[in-house]
């Protein structure tokens, strides 16, 4: 019952990712898996299986929080599991991602030039420098690689911050690709519902 | 009177810690909506309790309907 599945692992994967970020800015790109698999299974499959099984973020959090006790394991506060709080990040972190995507077709346009920098928190930039070897491609790439790049590092930040002060996997409260695909479910199976009552 | 888990549907956020937590496998969560008990399967031992990160799961005594 106990037994460990290869999903178990997954955590592996996640911290392998935050690292090569650190060599090569292009490994970026590979975090598209993440988010991606879970919009698509929660729109395909109405579930929030990424969440319950394959989250890597969630595992490592569990893992540093759990079992190296990195945790305070207290409540947090009532305001930061309150619904409107969980959905005002969304916007927010959803608004940030807009302009990340902006910026980086500014770039493939040639009206603004590639920034080698990862941005913490929205605010710190960080010179990054050394991860780029060029591209083959577009500057655009590069640049949507930092952007991402500094997304994936700010809410693995903000998770081990919440972590450290509260639960374990306190950032699955307010992590907004937990509740998009809460949503999602959400909306797919009140739909479904109201289909069944029409007819 | 048997103390089991109950959980706040509003607040709970599907993440899943609770699932992994229980030994029982009492908890599923289907659609992807909310978490819920299986009330013959839950032995109120709380180790759902803690790992739940929105802090939405009490253990109470359950009155039969
Ligand atoms: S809420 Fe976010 S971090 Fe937590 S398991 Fe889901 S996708 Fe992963
Ligand atoms: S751990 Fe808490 S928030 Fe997460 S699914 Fe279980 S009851 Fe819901
Ligand atoms: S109280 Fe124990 S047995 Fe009951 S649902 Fe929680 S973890 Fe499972």
């Amino acid at each position: 019952m106990n037994k460990k599945k290869w999903y178990d692992y997954l955590w592996i994967f996640s911290t392998t990712y935050l690292i090569l970020g650190f060599f090569n800015i292009l490994f970026a790109w590979l975090g598209m898996i993440c988010f991606i698999t879970p919009l698509m299974i929660a729109l395909i499959k109405g579930n929030k299986a990424y969440c319950n099984r394959y989250c890597g973020r969630g595992q490592l959090f569990s893992l540093l929080g759990g079992h190296f006790g990195l945790s305070r394991k207290k409540d947090m506060p009532g305001w930061m599991r309150s619904t409107g709080f969980r959905y005002g990040f969304l916007i927010f972190f959803l608004t940030m991602f807009g302009i990340m995507l902006w910026n980086t077709y500014l770039v493939f346009a040639g009206t603004q030039e590639l920034k080698q920098v990862v941005t913490l928190l929205w605010t710190f930039k960080l010179p990054w420098h050394w991860a780029y070897h060029g591209t083959l491609f577009s500057p655009g790439v590069a640049q949507f690689a930092f952007g991402f790049y500094s997304i994936m590092l700010t809410s693995t930040l903000l998770g081990l911050i919440t972590m450290v002060l509260f639960k374990p996997r306190s950032w699955c409260v307010y992590c907004p690709m937990g509740t998009m695909t809460q949503t999602i479910c959400k909306i797919k199976f009140r739909t479904k519902e109201d289909s069944k009552q029409c007819l | 009177m048997k103390k089991k888990a109950n959980i706040n549907r509003k607040l709970c956020v599907a993440c899943g810690c609770c699932m992994t937590a229980c030994k029982k496998e009492a908890i599923s969560i289907p659609h992807g909506i909310y978490a819920i008990v299986d009330l013959n399967k839950c032995v109120g031992c709380g180790m759902c309790v803690k790992k739940c990160p929105a802090s939405v799961i009490s253990l109470e005594v359950m009155s039969r309907e």
